[in-house]
């Protein structure tokens, strides 16, 4: 057990390492530097000499590459060369902003998922069963912006219930908070929740089919209860790889959801730092993305040793 | 209705939206304490009866008739699956074919036996233990105490089946339904597992209803016996009538088929159509040939123990007619697997596959490999056809060492050696049509389509099937049907050697006769010499001119098949054969 935990943490190491050198490489190679890109096509070459010189982009590549990881390493992300700020504080920000967005729909998917496909597995013959079958397959042809405008043109312009657009930190108001959270995270989760829906729904039914669910029947148990006691869990290991994978997606994927409702989001800092050739920035809040996905991808590596001993002796 | 513990009267069964029915008309009883076995190949309905019994069918199924059981009130059939869960367990109990997926993988043992006590009642959490503890040691668990805390995929296969088995029996059922319980073990394994269950029956006073495809194994468990085909019974009796003097043809040639001691005036096992010339098993010659075998007087053997000392580990299986032949087609010396596992940051102890395997076979030999799970078969084979290296030693097939070839050299290596795999259903293209499946060897070859087709063509009319049918696919066609056009594929080429692994384990008994037949007359036809790796001694036996008989990597025993069996060396053979189910031995028993 030990072991497996040190060779993910390992592999987890290593894949930031990797995505490290990529999007520098990328960002450093691409023609014309940064502080071209910064400056724009009427640039002065002195101009851009002078700007190079004061943040060091003169340097060899792996001076550079080395003191923006250092620099990363010790909570400093760098300096904007359009803003002349710092750019961590930004990050920060708007990460935390998209993270409670993104748990909270994921989260949110799943309560709804679960036992929608899980019901649609058991009367899978019945119209009920049809009736969920149907609408998970309409819902994950709804593209999330499509419900995003719905729903706000239902509860918020129609019954007023929820502001249309904004965000408030917590710390300013919970109500007010609360209040502009709803219907972004519902707009994200209904795709999301439909998605997981159809792959709870084929796990259980998976899941039903297997021997052991048999034998508890024989041992006494009715099929449902079955399915509850020995079908859920097994069915549960299929299901948090997807869920993993939604999580990964929903990251980068709420940006439109950001720009609808004006949510300051690590996704709305992205599009301005590109609209603004703003470089350092985009480099950074890549390389903060990847990692995220990175964490994601290790939580669920983690999570299927304590559902599948199978996995943990294995390890 | 008192009399009887269970009453089938009756049944029928259609799948939903059809109209021909699946079981038909089917009315049978058990009394108190009755032990009956339930015979049939695949598709004859002997699973679908259990599952009715127990209440288990698939939704899709529709069943007619009534089933009663003593101390239920009612017919299972119409019954609610709330009414029956109270049932199972507690008045009849199942134990299932496939130990490998029949338990929770994510539970412990312990806790997946404490939960049929808790389902009928067993509350106390400190009693529940002990009885967990009782069950274990009753089905001769090794160990009870660790094994109440290890999880299913910590257990060998027989090991599962003892919980199954104790699992089934924790409410001390009146009715034990046994579906195939012994189909997917060892030999050996079987024999234990077929003594415990008779064991624990007669012990906790039990009915006991056994499905199996296996005469033989039926003989040695059970009094009264019922034959089912295509859905009907055709013929019940007790075990003694059924095996001496069958009355319906089919059960004459199931008894015929499944006898691979008798062979009819050509040389040939009986199939269901040559049955009507089979007289029963050769109960004398055999049973003193298995005596011979328990007592292995090596005195009494004496013409044929002088080619079988197996010097520790290593024999050659070279039988002494071969040796005006010149060299060997293929030879193993020394050779050793060792797997080593590991990732990243992991090191684990290496596994020895096999170790210090040497021997060789004359060109037009048979050389039966027989051996349990895990002894090494597979991975030897893997090294023979190069698909796999050996760590040590050296493999040689006609003038390619396998062990250090090229790429180029493995491929004409394997337009030499072709192979026949276990699995009919999962070993041709669902995708491909047949004429494609067996051509395919052909274009690796780079032969033009004309020639292809020509030749296609007649390999499938060597194995009986019929060329109008070329152009189908796979599912089309029945299990056997399907291990003919392997072995089309495998010989389309005109290898020297072919390779057969476990190639009739599959398939029901009289289409095994008939495939075993098949084989023979290709070998003798094509000049094949074949390795034919298999878990069943029957087969080898009437199948091989000499055999290895292997254990835990390693070579145990080794020499012409008579002589092993006649009188083998070690007690590992001698188990093995003794373990091995017969019909004569069965008959003998029943007597």
């Amino acid at each position: 057990m030990p072991v497996y935990l040190l060779s993910r943490a390992a592999q987890f190491a290593v894949a930031l390492f990797v995505a490290s050198v990529v999007i520098f490489a990328m960002m450093s190679f691409l023609p014309g530097n940064a502080a071209q890109v910064a400056l724009g096509t009427n640039a002065t070459p002195e101009a851009v000499a002078a700007l190079e010189a004061r943040y060091g982009l003169d340097e060899p590549p792996l001076t550079r590459y080395l003191q923006w990881v250092g620099g990363m390493l010790g909570g400093d992300f760098g300096t904007s060369y359009v803003t002349g700020a710092p750019i961590t504080p930004v990050i920060m920000n708007s990460v935390q902003v998209t993270a409670i967005l993104v748990v909270c729909s994921i989260v949110l998917a799943v309560v709804i998922a679960v036992p929608l496909g899980t019901f649609a597995a058991l009367e899978q013959r019945n119209w009920i069963g049809m009736t969920i079958s149907a609408l998970s397959q309409v819902g994950i042809a709804v593209p999330n912006f499509l419900a995003a405008i719905i729903l706000v043109m239902i509860f918020s312009l129609g019954l007023g219930w929820f502001p249309s657009q904004g965000w408030m930190a917590p710390i300013e108001g919970v109500g007010g908070f609360l209040a502009r959270l709803v219907l972004p995270v519902v707009s994200l989760a209904l795709v999301q929740a439909a998605i997981l829906t159809r792959y709870v729904r084929s796990a259980v039914l998976d899941v039903m089919r297997e021997d052991y669910i048999r034998t508890a029947r024989a041992k006494g148990l009715t099929r449902t209860r079955a399915l509850f006691v020995h079908g859920l869990r097994n069915a549960a290991i299929p299901v948090i790889t997807v869920a993993g994978v939604q999580l990964a997606t929903l990251l980068v994927g709420a940006v439109i959801i950001e720009q609808v409702f004006v949510i300051p989001g690590i996704g709305s800092e992205l599009v301005r730092a590109v609209a603004n050739r703003d470089l350092v920035t985009v480099q950074g809040i890549v390389m903060v993305l990847v990692m995220l996905v990175l964490v994601i991808n290790l939580i669920v590596d983690l999570l299927y040793p304590i559902v599948d001993p199978r996995i943990r002796s294995a390890a | 209705m008192a009399e009887n513990l269970l009453e089938i009267c009756d049944l029928t069964i259609t799948p939903a939206g059809s109209t021909t029915a699946v079981l038909e008309g089917v009315s049978l009883t058990l009394a108190p304490g009755e032990r009956v076995g339930l015979i049939g190949e695949s598709g004859s309905g002997k699973s679908l009866t259990a599952q009715s019994i127990m209440g288990l069918l698939p939704e899709e199924l529709n069943a007619s008739g009534t089933v009663t059981l003593d101390g239920f009130s009612g017919n299972v059939l119409a019954a609610r699956e709330k009414t029956l869960a109270r049932v199972r367990s507690k008045l009849v109990s199942m134990v299932f074919q496939e130990p490998m997926s029949a338990l929770n993988p994510l539970m412990r043992i312990g806790d997946q036996i404490a939960e049929a006590l808790r389902i009928h009642g067993e509350t106390q959490r400190p009693r529940m233990r002990g009885r967990v503890l009782q069950l274990l040691h009753d089905v001769h668990m090794p160990s009870p105490e660790s094994a109440r805390l290890a999880y299913p995929h910590q257990l060998s296969g027989g090991q599962r089946q003892r919980v199954m088995l104790a699992i089934a029996l924790a409410n001390s059922p009146r009715l034990l339904i046994c579906d195939e319980p012994t189909t997917a073990l060892d030999v050996t394994v079987q024999r234990h597992m077929l003594d415990l269950i008779a064991e624990r029956v007669a012990t906790v006073r039990a009915g006991l209803l056994f499905i199996t495809h296996d005469l033989a194994v039926v003989a040695g468990v059970c009094d009264r016996v019922i034959v089912m085909h295509s859905g009907r019974i055709v013929e019940t009796g007790s075990v003694r009538e059924i095996f001496a003097n069958p009355q319906h043809e089919y059960t004459r040639g199931l008894l015929a088929s499944s006898d691979l001691e008798s062979t009819d005036a050509d040389g040939k096992l009986y199939t269901l159509r040559t049955a009507l010339a089979y007289s029963g098993p050769t109960t004398s010659a055999t049973a003193s040939a298995a005596s011979a075998a328990h007592t292995s007087a090596p005195a009494s053997a004496a013409p044929t123990s002088a080619e079988t000392k197996p010097s520790g580990n290593r024999a050659a299986a070279t039988a002494p007619s071969a040796e005006g032949l010149g060299a060997p087609l293929i030879e193993v010396s020394g050779v050793s697997k060792l797997y080593r596992s590991g990732g990243l940051l992991r090191r684990k102890a290496p596994v020895q596959a096999l170790e210090d395997i040497s021997f060789s076979v004359h060109a037009g030999r048979r050389l039966g490999i027989v051996g349990e799970s895990g002894s090494g078969k597979t991975t030897l084979l893997g090294i023979l056809s190069g698909l796999d290296r050996p760590t040590t030693g050296h493999v040689r097939v006609g003038d390619v060492r396998v062990d250090t070839a090229s790429s180029q050299a493995l491929r004409s290596l394997r337009e030499n050696l072709q192979f026949v795999f276990q699995d009919p259903f999962s070993s041709l293209d669902p995708r491909m049509r047949v004429e494609d499946i067996v051509a395919e060897p052909l274009v690796a070859q780079g032969m033009a389509r004309e020639e292809r087709r020509a030749k296609v063509a007649d390999m499938l009319a060597a194995v009986d099937i019929d060329t109008a049918s070329m152009r189908r696919y796979p599912h089309q066609f029945s299990g056997g049907q399907r291990q003919r056009i392997s072995i089309a594929r495998a010989l389309v080429t005109r290898p020297q050697i072919l390779v057969a692994d476990e190639p009739v384990s599959a398939l029901d008994v009289s289409v095994r006769a008939q495939v075993l037949n098949l084989l023979t007359d290709l070998v003798d036809e094509y000049a094949l010499t074949l390795l034919f790796v298999s878990h069943d001694l029957g087969v080898v036996k009437h199948l091989c001119s000499e055999v290895i008989v292997m254990k835990d990597g390693h070579i145990v025993e080794a020499g012409a098949t008579d002589a092993v069996y006649s009188d083998p060396q070690q007690d590992y053979t001698r188990d093995l054969i003794a373990a091995t189910p017969s019909l004569a031995a069965a008959l003998e028993a029943a007597r």
